[in-house]
């Protein structure tokens, strides 16, 4: 129940607005049969509100002929029917419609979630990709808060205008055409406002993004600014635009507050014509006080329809752009979906084999180039290579996230693409470095890949990854809650902890992003330690970091540019002179 | 409460702009109340004696005070949101003002995300409760008490029967606020729940897929998708049990006014015209109580987000300059360490503890530890980003909290060691600590920094934007920008928080090579953090610590054959490939 701002929404082509409107209503199809009941309710709520001034024009008219009390008394407990079942009827229209549009909601938001985990993670990987989502998030809210209360408040007010307009027309012609007159122009103001308002919070947002820059800048980097005497410099500057983002919220005011008591003007405008006009024909004679009187109440009722749904209106535009911006997710294409004669993978030995593979999001640019490698069972690869030089992309098509452009990758002589993805992921393990951990206890985020885990399982898994005494010095233990509302973990431990998950799994297959970032020296030895354990009798990928597990590798894969460069023993690089040896050798000088 | 009324106080400053509000305030009743009267006038003069004149002249002056309303309305709207911008304004320039002066102790436990809630929705719920909350609520009590006046004086009677609405509506609504408001926390924190999910799924989703856990997450998200429902649909049960309810009650009042009035106009003790202006009066009561239930809620949380406001605004600086703090002048760069303790806000144990030493002008000191060992408070006590808890901290013989902050900084040139860029040019960012810098000296600081090559590749060389934070340079560039950036300053004192763990070897290497320039263009007094070997051998002297306490100092040579630690650390670097 928040005040909105009239008038402000998002700038949008019309008719991409319409198409998305109706790829909305395509969500009602399901209670075709609820709408209607819903929608005589809303229907016949509005016209008890509609028809109260004519009741008590027509009571008033009984007062001038000098009609009797049991005669008005007898229109008053009519009008009290209607006002009573009209209640009622607004109740029940109130509850369905709500119940429809929630409903409804939850489809879509169901359909948001299947999709996103229907997408390939390519599409993640995308630099907008972030952003997508943090707008999509905001969206849900706003398509929520638009549709989730208002929607039946917004029909009544609308049904309750056209219930009034087709009163008056039908009550006296000449009135009611005069009366009416002021709708039209009622709408042309606020389209004109609507314009004018829209640039000038255009210019708002500008400043508003252009501030939170700045702020978000001067919180962050106050050690810098306090280090290089910028704090003073900092301050004019956030005062600067923070005095631009006032005056132009000032002059956006200045039209959303003209807006209203120019309706209401428009209104007043209505009734002095009702009066003047009604004023005489009743003087004349060819109308009635009575009639007057209604219509005067009529014409004042035009105003808060009209307020609410030019409040409406706003938020329903942002929430249809936020709607626009979820079908396009959900239009995004799906590909990598398992192939129709798609069989189990049968249980992996841990031969791996990359038959000459590219791989690039186009075919121009080519992230992969030509990479052939073949791995025994139970065989620790590592990983070395610049940022960026396509050592995550190996892993990635290990696990078939990509498909290859050209070549092929084989588990065991099976190519992935001609398995299950279930049946493929559920014997790789995955150990990351980042947005490991989901919110829910340590327990449930452990048994992450097996739901279905006993807590001695999930507890031995946690002992093999060394993390068993720092979860039970916890304040709830294994049941202490994780993520955004529950404790916050050191990286060191939540890489424990999703140690201890591949564990859990027991994978055939392991697939480890070793730490960048430095650890505390306790944690990692301990880190050191439960990776050693959990890569023992498994085939192994590595993106290494540290010096001892290259070593230690049987074999390391030097990446540069998308290609193999080197490949060996540790002990074998060195002797070649070459990348390997250079970089080795730069490390310890 | 309290809080509130700090913010109230803020209004002083625009006081001219609030009394047009007010004024207008009053007005706009005023034009308000006026054209019921004109409805009587034209029905009971006019229309029933059927006299056009008086009809003309009433439509006529109904439209005349209409303009006024509409004047009186803009005023009110467009005065009350102006005042509140501008104390929208002043709240965050002193709030900005104090989080930027605010000492690192300070911001090591604040986060950034939080600061930056107080300063954007926190003072938008502020500004939201000055500019459309407060304005309403004062018109709302206004109209109501000039309306119940008005019934009165018109018919006391009715005004009795139609004032009895005002409790009762009033009863329902702040019911309903109340009830509602629970249930409505409940809705949003559901909503944020199940966007949580989403998000972890969307960020985590190389994990989902990895551990085949789609079906289980779908589950997950379904059971909180159907709670959301569930819970919403208990909010609008209660829009369904309230205003309905509120809508009756006004119709209900409308039919008793009608009644009774009807009763007295065929008894010719009313008029119909009286009847029309008092049912028009009807709808002056219920919107009042409509609007004031409605600012409630927003009252209630700006007077939160006041709280919260005036939480940061009242930290007291804890590091400033002290009231007869004199200017460091041509410093000569002898730093002393006397007996220094530090423990940092909250913490239960000293960080460093018992420190002494003395740095002789143009000396090149090595700090050497693991981890933890109080290398990094013993650099960020000198530019005195803390204060020290006990001894203290001198540079040529005067202690450093007598010195002005600000030309005790401006004399330490720093390398921190998270790197932090800010959006703007890469010239901006090279010349942050000397704004005025011009090309050729930006240059000249880049060439030395092993960053100008890189530079001079980009389409836009100096020019070229750099995203926020400097998203999409590596790591290297970064360091060597900010290198670069220490280079232009006029530092007589040098600190390097060298940690450069998550480079690769080559850009390792180029930012050695700047590092050791920065180290030696001008004279200066360094204070290294080294990760590296090569930096502690250069070194004039190697401070060793361990657990907070300077175990060792020495040359290279001195502490290989005296210290165990040092050779142990040294080996321990070595295996670890920095």
């Amino acid at each position: 129940m928040r005040a909105v701002t009239p008038l402000v929404g998002a700038d949008h082509k019309a008719t991409k607005q319409l198409s998305t409107l109706f790829r909305l209503l395509a969500y009602l199809k399901p209670y075709r049969k609820q709408i209607p009941i819903a929608l005589m309710f809303v229907l016949y709520g509005s016209a008890t509100q509609a028809i109260g001034p004519f009741l008590i024009g027509r009571s008033i008219d009984r007062l001038v002929d000098n009609g009797s009390e049991a005669e008005l008394m007898q229109i008053l407990v009519i009008l009290a029917i209607i006002y009573i079942s009209g209640v009622i009827a607004i109740r029940e229209q109130i509850y369905r419609v709500g119940h429809i549009m929630q409903q409804v909601l939850a489809q879509f938001r169901h359909d948001i979630f299947t999709k996103i985990q229907s997408l390939p993670i390519s599409f993640f990987d995308r630099s907008e990709a972030g952003d997508l989502m943090s707008r999509l998030i905001n969206d849900v809210s706003t398509l929520n808060q638009a549709f989730g209360q208002t929607v039946a408040q917004m029909l009544g007010q609308l049904f309750t205008l056209i219930g009034i307009i087709i009163a008056m027309l039908s009550i006296d012609l000449r009135l009611g055409l005069i009366s009416n007159l002021i709708i039209p122009l009622m709408l042309i103001t606020t389209g004109l406002f609507a314009r004018w308002a829209r640039s000038k919070f255009r210019i708002t947002r500008q400043t508003i993004s252009e501030m939170s820059i700045k702020l978000e800048e001067g919180i962050g980097g106050v050690r810098e600014a306090q280090a290089f005497n910028h704090v003073p410099l900092d301050i004019q500057e956030f005062m600067v635009l923070n005095a631009a983002n006032r005056d132009a919220n000032v002059q956006a005011v200045a039209i959303t507050s003209a807006f209203l008591p120019s309706i209401d003007l428009l209104n007043t405008l209505a009734t002095a014509a009702v009066l003047a006009c009604g004023g005489y024909f009743a003087v004349v004679g060819t109308t009635t006080v009575g009639i007057v009187t209604s219509f005067l109440i009529y014409v004042q009722q035009f105003f808060r329809p009209i307020q609410i749904l030019s409040q409406f209106y706003t938020q329903a535009q942002s929430a249809l752009a936020g709607a626009e911006r979820i079908f396009a997710l959900l239009d995004e294409p799906v590909v990598l979906q398992d192939a129709e004669d798609a069989i189990e993978m049968p249980p992996i030995q841990g031969a791996i084999t990359f038959d000459r593979v590219d791989f690039g999001y186009d075919t121009n640019r080519l992230i992969l180039k030509d990479i052939t490698l073949h791995t025994k069972p139970g065989q620790t690869i590592a990983l070395v290579g610049a940022t960026g030089a396509g050592k995550s992309t190996i892993i990635n098509l290990i696990l078939r996230f990509y498909d290859v452009t050209s070549g092929s990758v084989k588990i065991d002589g099976i190519d992935v693409r001609s398995v299950t993805q279930a049946s493929l992921h559920r014997q790789i393990g995955l150990v990351l470095q980042e947005n490991v951990l989901f919110s829910g206890t340590v327990a449930e985020n452990i048994a992450f890949g097996r739901s279905n885990a006993t807590q001695v399982e999930i507890e031995t898994a946690a002992q093999v990854a060394n993390v068993h005494e720092f979860i039970v010095q916890l304040p709830q233990g294994y049941r202490t809650p994780l993520g955004e509302r529950g404790v916050n973990l050191s990286q060191g431990q939540r890489q424990l902890i999703s140690i201890a998950r591949a564990v859990l799994v027991n994978p055939r297959i392991l697939i480890l992003d070793e730490a960048t970032s430095s650890i505390d020296t306790r944690t990692e030895v301990l880190v050191q330690e439960a990776i050693d354990k959990l890569l023992l009798n498994r085939t192994s990928f590595v993106i290494a970091h540290r010096l001892s597990t290259v070593t230690k590798a049987d074999r390391v894969l030097v990446i540069q540019q998308g290609q193999i460069a080197e490949q060996g023993t540790h002990t074998e690089l060195l002797l070649q002179q070459g990348i390997y040896a250079n970089l080795y050798a730069m490390s310890l000088s | 409460m309290q809080a509130l009324n700090r913010v109230l106080c803020n209004l002083q400053t625009y006081w001219l702009i609030v009394t047009g509000a007010l004024i207008s305030v009053l007005l706009l009743t005023v034009t308000n109340a006026i054209t019921p009267q004109l409805f009587r006038l034209a029905i009971d003069r006019g229309i029933t004696e059927k006299n056009l004149q008086v009809v003309l002249y009433s439509a006529g002056a109904m439209l005349l005070v209409a303009i006024g309303r509409g004047l009186f309305n803009f005023g009110q709207s467009f005065w009350a949101e102006k005042a509140s911008q501008g104390v929208a304004y002043d709240l965050r320039n002193k709030i900005f003002d104090k989080i930027e002066n605010l000492s690192f102790s300070y911001h090591d436990r604040a986060q950034t995300s939080q600061l930056l809630t107080r300063i954007t929705s926190d003072v938008e719920q502020i500004r939201l409760f000055l500019g459309t909350s407060l304005v309403q609520v004062v018109s709302s009590i206004v109209t109501l008490l000039a309306t119940s006046f008005i019934l009165i004086l018109m018919n006391w009677r009715l005004a009795l029967i139609s004032l009895a609405l005002v409790p009762l509506a009033a009863l329902i609504l702040g019911n309903f606020l109340i009830k509602n408001q629970k249930v409505f926390g409940l809705a949003q924190e559901r909503l944020g729940d199940l966007n949580g999910v989403l998000q972890e799924n969307i960020s985590g989703v190389r994990i989902v897929k990895a551990f085949v856990r789609e079906s289980l997450e779908m589950f997950r998200y379904e059971a909180i998708n159907r709670d959301l429902i569930q819970v919403n649909m208990r909010t609008i049960s209660a829009i369904r049990n309230t205003f309905p309810l509120l809508f009756f009650l006004s119709n209900l009042i409308t039919i008793a006014v009608v009644g009774y009035a009807g009763i007295e106009v065929i008894n010719k003790r009313s008029t119909i015209g009286e009847l029309v202006a008092f049912n028009t009066y009807l709808l002056f009561i219920l919107q009042p109580i409509l609007l004031i239930g409605f600012a409630a809620p927003v009252i209630a949380q700006a007077a939160a987000s006041a709280e919260r406001i005036y939480e940061v605004i009242d930290t007291p600086i804890e590091i400033k300059d002290s009231q007869n703090a004199i200017p460091l002048k041509g410093c000569i760069g002898r730093i002393s360490f006397e007996n220094v303790q530090f423990r940092y806000p909250g913490s239960e144990t000293f960080a460093i503890e018992g420190i002494s030493f003395e740095t002789k002008p143009n000396e090149l000191i090595a700090l050497l530890g693991m981890t933890g060992s109080g290398k990094s408070t013993i650099v960020n006590l000198i530019p005195r980003f803390y204060e020290v808890t006990e001894g203290a901290v001198r540079i040529d013989g005067c202690d450093v909290r007598d010195l002005q902050l600000s030309s005790l900084r401006s004399q330490i040139g720093i390398v921190l060691q998270e790197t932090r860029l800010f959006s703007g040019s890469i010239r901006e960012n090279i010349s942050y600590g000397l704004p005025n810098a011009t090309l050729d000296q930006v240059i000249i600081a880049a060439k030395s920094a092993q960053i100008h090559d890189f530079i001079n590749d980009l389409p836009d060389g100096y020019n070229t934007v750099v995203a926020e934070r400097g998203v999409g340079l590596s790591g290297g560039q970064r360091q060597r920008i900010a290198i670069a950036r220490t280079l232009l300053t006029d530092y007589k004192l040098l600190i390097l928080d060298d940690s450069t763990s998550a480079v690769d070897a080559q850009t390792a290497r180029q930012i050695q090579a700047a590092l050791d320039d920065l180290m030696h263009l001008k004279k200066c007094t360094a204070l290294v953090i080294a990760q590296r070997i090569s930096t502690v051998r250069y070194a004039d002297r190697i401070i060793l610590m361990d657990k907070g306490h300077l175990i060792a100092q020495g040359t290279h040579e001195e502490l290989m054959i005296n210290s165990p630690l040092y050779g142990s650390i040294l080996e321990s670097q070595m295996q670890r490939g920095e």
